[in-house]
């Protein structure tokens, strides 16, 4: 590894920049419109119904989003698991993605939940636990890694506080407990690669019990593989897309090589994960389903195609350099769209509750609500790269920072 | 490239691992009905659709009249306030009513998707919720095959609202009414009997012997007899009208649970699995950051 470009440090400027600004003013709106929401119900502000009542908050918020997330995973279970050490500049970017889309996934179920004010009970009360809740395993998994990324997080924030001698007590803070952070990370490195693993399996396990009422192209015991190897594949797509951003925006070079290597790895992954598919569908007899040419078959097959096409592309001509990050970008965003598709389509396209229900598509109020969590995430990204030191690679000399 | 097939291997692999049971998830156990199980028998070719049943819910639950026209009270289909209600099906030769409340299942759905059991059988094997363990997730209504359970979508305090066989009012745990009663307003008032109850392996036999009895008066099937495992109402109709012209949904005998709960119990069972894979990856890490120590590299996140 190239020291001289592997050291994270914050990017600097000004913070109230004009995305900054809109970004917090969406942000506040939806503070307030949550506000309303809570003192009307859910039923008023959004187009949820008995016959429907998950919608855009869960598929896209907490199950795409956490997906999303997945870019601290992927690169975790890279450098450590694998031993890929090259890969190490990109993980404090990836982390940070990674807690900022879990803590938002939490917020988002807060705003879903018709009962929130009960939610302190659930990782409390163990002995009412029903083990037979799928929900129970990806709540607690995701209460719980939200956690452990936090706390992986913590070095980024205590390297700057063990500098600031006018705070004494946030210095002595950060001087007592960074040994014994750095003692324990191993542990919770690893819980940082098991709990989203068991998270996003079971976010595929979970939908299963809606039973007759998914469409069966979804509704197999694979489910929770689609989604766990998904969403590893996700995590990477997001990791490139997350280093182009900051290479155009702030600047940073470097990365992109790193990322070329591991597109040859990514197509193997997403040709196994088509012929899982494709064999599941075959071998549980319904490929009739998949031929019928209707919105699931047509779903079905976009699905497997934007798996395919990355995977062909990056197959026959794997990203060697820095030239062929259109390839990787490319790549990037297909693995992404078809991760969301899998998840929008399991959890909100192919959930059929009969047909006197009405199709459910989400109000003004429920969009407008996922687009300020977004840009409440941005900020906070925004924020914390230009005051802690995350992404590594030296600024370009000839652009200002 | 040099990782490669073998780490792609890995991963694939790790993935697999993590679902291992998906192929061979032994069939979960089938549930049979708890001994003391009581339940419904609704003929529909006995039912008059008089709609006291509807009114007499009302009353038992304290549940508000639905206004949709001018008339005193209209409900159009199951609703919070509404847990039990009477349809009506008609085609150019045959006509049909039919009821419709929850179907207290033998293996219910709604209980396995309840994260900390405010849904679960109870006395009699009726289903019931109880509001102080309910965060309003609405899983139960994901699950739920028949879309039985409803929200309160317009209160700032939702409460989730099914028919509790009159065990409890609707929407609240204070148990015990039926024991005062003996049983269901639905039951107690209906004028033709067309819907009785009583203990389930009686009302089992009694829908079988009235088949067996008058078989060119019914369809020769029994809804709710081998439906998601069986529940504890029980339908008859006349025959020639399937019971998916009355708007009950065509379903396999397979339980909802069966699939996601047996895949669940058996990738974590015992939570070996887990904190065998656990350890794994905590060695991996352990060692790949003492070589990164030794190399000199920069640790931490």
């Amino acid at each position: 590894m190239n020291n001289q470009h592997g050291k994270p440090t914050p990017i600097g400027g000004p913070i109230m920049t004009p995305v900054m600004k809109i970004c917090l003013t969406l942000a506040g709106t939806t503070a307030v419109m949550l506000v309303y929401r809570f003192i009307v119900g859910l039923g008023p502000v959004t187009n949820m119904s008995d016959g429907h009542p998950w919608g855009l908050w869960i598929a896209f918020d907490v199950v795409t989003g956490t997906a999303l997330a997945c870019g601290g995973y992927s690169i975790a279970l890279l450098v450590y698991v694998f031993n890929k050490g090259k890969y190490h500049p990109l993980v404090r970017a990836a982390i940070l993605t990674a807690a900022l889309g879990y803590t938002l996934d939490l917020f988002g179920v807060i705003a879903d939940l018709g009962r929130p004010w009960l939610t302190w009970k659930l990782p409390i009360f163990f002995w009412t636990w029903n083990l037979d809740s799928l929900q129970l395993m990806v709540g607690l998994c995701a209460m719980l890694y939200a956690a452990v990324l936090w706390i992986e997080l913590a070095p980024v924030f205590m390297e700057r506080w063990e500098q600031e001698d006018d705070k004494p007590r946030l210095q002595q803070f950060a001087k007592k407990w960074t040994p014994i952070l750095m003692r324990a990370m191993p542990w919770l490195i690893a819980l940082g690669i098991l709990l989203p693993a068991m998270h996003q399996s079971s976010l595929g396990s979970m939908i299963l019990l809606a039973g007759p009422k998914l469409h069966p192209l979804w509704h197999t015991g694979w489910l929770p593989f689609f989604f766990l190897i998904s969403s590893m594949a996700m995590g990477y797509g997001i990791i490139v897309l997350e280093t182009m951003w900051s290479r155009t925006v702030y600047h940073r070079y470097r990365e992109t090589s790193i990322l070329s290597a591991l597109s040859g790895t990514i197509a193997v992954v997403l040709l196994v994960w088509v012929g899982i598919r494709l064999m599941n569908i075959v071998g549980t007899g319904k490929l009739g389903y998949a031929l019928e040419f209707d919105l699931y078959s047509i779903l079905f097959w976009l699905e497997v195609l934007l798996f395919l096409v990355p995977a062909i592309i990056l197959m026959l001509r794997p990203a060697r350099s820095d030239k062929d990050r259109g390839r990787l970008f490319m790549s990037a965003g297909l693995i992404i769209t078809g991760g969301m598709l899998l998840r929008f389509s399991a959890y909100w396209f192919a959930f059929q509750p009969g047909d006197h229900w009405n199709y459910y598509f989400p109000s003004l109020f429920e969009i407008f609500v996922t687009v300020g969590f977004i840009a409440a995430e941005i900020a906070a990204f925004m924020y914390i790269i230009k005051r802690f030191p995350i992404l590594t690679g030296r600024p370009s000399a000839a652009l200002p920072t | 490239m040099n990782i490669s097939r073998r780490g792609a291997f890995k991963v694939a692999a790790f993935g697999t691992a993590m679902v291992a049971g998906a192929r061979k998830a032994e069939a979960r156990e089938k549930k049979e009905a708890p001994a003391d199980a009581t339940g419904m028998l609704y003929d529909a070719t006995m039912c008059i659709g008089c709609k006291a049943c509807v009114a007499a819910c009302r009353r038992a639950n304290d549940l508000e009249f639905e206004k949709h026209s001018r008339l005193y009270d209209d409900p159009i289909d199951l609703t919070a306030n509404t847990c039990n209600i009477i349809k009506f099906y008609e085609n150019e030769s045959e006509s049909s009513f039919i009821k419709q409340q929850c179907m207290h299942c033998i293996d219910p759905a709604c209980a396995a998707a309840c994260m900390m059991g405010s849904f679960q059988k109870r006395q009699n094997g009726i289903v019931t919720w109880k509001p102080d363990r309910c965060i309003g997730c609405r899983y139960c209504q994901v699950a739920c095959p028949f879309s039985i359970p409803k929200f309160e979508w317009d209160s700032a305090t939702p409460a989730m609202v099914k028919c509790q066989m009159c065990l409890a009012k609707a929407g609240t745990t204070d148990e015990g009414q039926l024991n005062e009663v003996g049983q269901p307003a639905c039951t107690e008032v209906c004028p033709r009997k067309a819907v009785i109850y009583g203990p389930y392996e009686e009302l089992k036999a009694e829908a079988l012997r009235r088949i067996a009895e008058n078989p060119d008066r019914y369809e020769d099937h029994v809804y709710g007899l081998e439906e998601v495992g069986g529940t504890q109402v029980l339908y008859l109709t006349a025959k020639g009208i399937p019971f998916s012209k009355l708007g009950l949904p065509e379903l396999g005998t397979e339980p909802v649970p069966a699939l996601p709960v047996g895949l669940q119990h058996t990738i974590y069972k015992g939570f070996i699995a887990p904190v065998a894979v656990y350890g794994v990856i905590a060695g991996l890490v352990w060692r790949s950051r003492r070589q990164y120590d030794k190399a000199g590299e920069e640790v931490g996140a």
